[in-house]
């Protein structure tokens, strides 16, 4: 699995940490909605096909990642920067 | 069906093997069940064993997207412990582990339960020490447990590099003599076998497509062969849990599917004679009764559902084998797999009724689903037949999440990667 980053060029998985679903969005920090907390920390879709995440590149320039990946083939469909991902752009409040 | 025996083998070995009969039959679907148990891996066919046998439920189906032992049952690295710290894990594995000692006798089928010591291999003064508070915890709840000294681990593992020069010197370990090994596909068909000789039906090559429902309340099941109907639908299909439960409707659960890969050599001499873990990294090993060494490490890392994993895991894995058996390192690999996890996130399973209505769900084993065979089903059955869970699987549920009632062994929180 290879993974290319924006900014190094394409590189193989071992440089790369996970981190995770990039589809679960945390509710407001201010926000006492129990069930909201709940599924954002526990509950996962668990995508089989393409699926949204995050990865850094830690053995590399250290940029966060938003990649599309397909769970059940490993090929990567896209990689972007992650402060440009639709997790992110939801997460910014007026 | 005929007992296995040595009179039997003797019998067959003089008229020439003519007398044996298949282990257990290929039956029909039948329109309505008492009970549907989808997934026929280890924990599916148990769970059927023990509803028969102790809660006299003998109208089951197990149905089985591919054969029996085409699973996790038949990909795992065998090893059998119940060396838990925390007590709601300790009651249920020393329960598995109680099970394993008398299941050859049980089944009229040999498991090969070879208890030859299952070992924690401490790296450095606080691993040690950590080992020893979880070894107390194990004596007090019943369990065997005892703290070996460096010359006592080098001792039982010969070959093994315990010099203070090493990258991760050994301090000492934490034995269980108790635990051990089995095979893993005489599991599988001993207890297909078992199961089938009280009644119940093993549909295999019917993958479940959907579920039927009435309402919210689920009623049986579309298989690729056909509708079966039934008042009880038990799900226990470990890696393939998140999509067997959409179709029920269920979208999100608090599992993720991970790949673990394990690897075996070519055959030499006994040497490894106990199970081990290495807490260097994460490394365990043992040797199979072939002479072949079976071993295996940390997950891939990242979710997926392919059955197979990446060359990183493949490198890190052998560099700490390698490293802790340098004799070994031009013995040559022979195979190497991948089995999905289902991998929850606190690390611990769910054994439970629901999430809806006429449904049982069984599911979470991360990679230690091997060991937990016979009390997964035990208890599974007994929340079945009775609607209530057992005391060995009561804190297992799927709310815990939610309720704050997690059981981290490792201490990860929800990250399933790391348990």
């Amino acid at each position: 699995m290879r993974i290319t980053c924006p900014h190094c060029g394409r590189r193989d998985v071992a440089e790369f940490t996970y981190q995770g679903d990039a589809n679960r969005l945390r509710p407001d920090p201010a926000s006492t909605d129990q069930a909201a907390w709940n599924a954002y920390v526990y509950d996962r879709v668990n995508t089989r096909g393409p699926h949204r995440e995050f990865w850094q590149h830690s053995g590399g320039c250290r940029a966060h990642l938003a990649v599309e990946r397909d769970t059940a083939t490993h090929a990567i469909l896209s990689v972007s920067y992650a402060r440009d991902s639709d997790t992110a752009r939801a997460g910014r409040r007026p | 069906m005929r007992e296995y025996s040595a009179f039997a083998l003797l019998k067959n070995a003089l008229t020439g093997n003519t007398g044996w009969k298949e282990a257990w039959r290929k039956p029909e679907l039948k329109a309505s069940y008492d009970v549907i148990i989808v997934g026929g891996g280890g924990h599916g066919l148990s769970t059927a064993y023990y509803l028969a046998k102790e809660h006299g439920v003998r109208n089951i189906a197990v149905v089985e997207k591919g054969w029996i032992g085409s699973g996790n049952i038949g990909r795992n690295t065998t090893m059998i412990r119940s060396n838990y710290l925390h007590p709601q894990n300790q009651h249920f594995y020393e329960h598995s582990l109680t099970l394993w000692e008398n299941l050859s006798q049980e089944l009229n089928f040999n498991v090969m339960f070879s208890q030859r010591g299952v070992m924690n291999l401490a790296v450095g003064p606080a691993q040690l020490d950590d080992f020893a508070r979880r070894g107390n915890a194990m004596r007090l709840a019943g369990i065997d447990a005892e703290l070996l000294s460096r010359e006592q681990v080098a001792k039982v593992i010969p070959g093994m590099d315990v010099s203070a020069s090493a990258r991760f010197p050994i301090y000492g370990g934490l034995m269980q003599w108790r635990g051990g090994t089995a095979r893993h596909d005489a599991v599988a068909w001993g207890y297909a076998r078992a199961a089938d000789r009280l009644g119940v039906d093993i549909i295999e090559n019917a993958e479940v497509t959907g579920f039927l429902k009435d309402g919210d309340t689920i009623t049986g099941v579309v298989t690729k062969r056909g509708e079966i109907r039934a008042k009880k639908t038990a799900v226990v299909v470990a890696g393939s849990t998140g999509q067997v439960m959409k179709l029920a409707g269920i979208d999100r659960l608090p599992i993720e599917s991970h790949v673990l890969q394990a690897f075996v050599t070519e055959a030499v001499k006994p040497f490894i004679h106990t199970v081990a873990a290495f807490g260097g990294g994460h490394l365990y090993f043992t040797q199979s009764d072939k002479g072949s060494l079976v071993f295996g490490g940390d997950i891939d890392g990242y979710n997926t559902w392919a059955q197979r994993g990446n060359l990183p895991v493949v490198e890190d894995v052998m560099s700490e084998f390698v490293a802790l058996f340098p004799g070994l390192a031009r013995v040559r690999l022979l195979r190497s797999w991948g089995g999905l996890m289902d991998m929850s996130m606190d690390g611990s399973p769910i054994i439970a009724k629901g999430p809806l209505p006429g449904m049982y769900l069984n599911t979470g084993w991360c990679y230690g689903g091997f060991k937990a065979v016979p009390a997964s089903g035990w208890t599974f059955a007994w929340t079945i037949a009775k609607d209530e869970p057992h005391a060995f699987n009561r804190h297992f549920t799927l709310d815990r999440f939610r309720r704050g009632l997690i059981i981290d062994e490792k201490g990860q929180g929800s990250t399933p990667r790391l348990h």
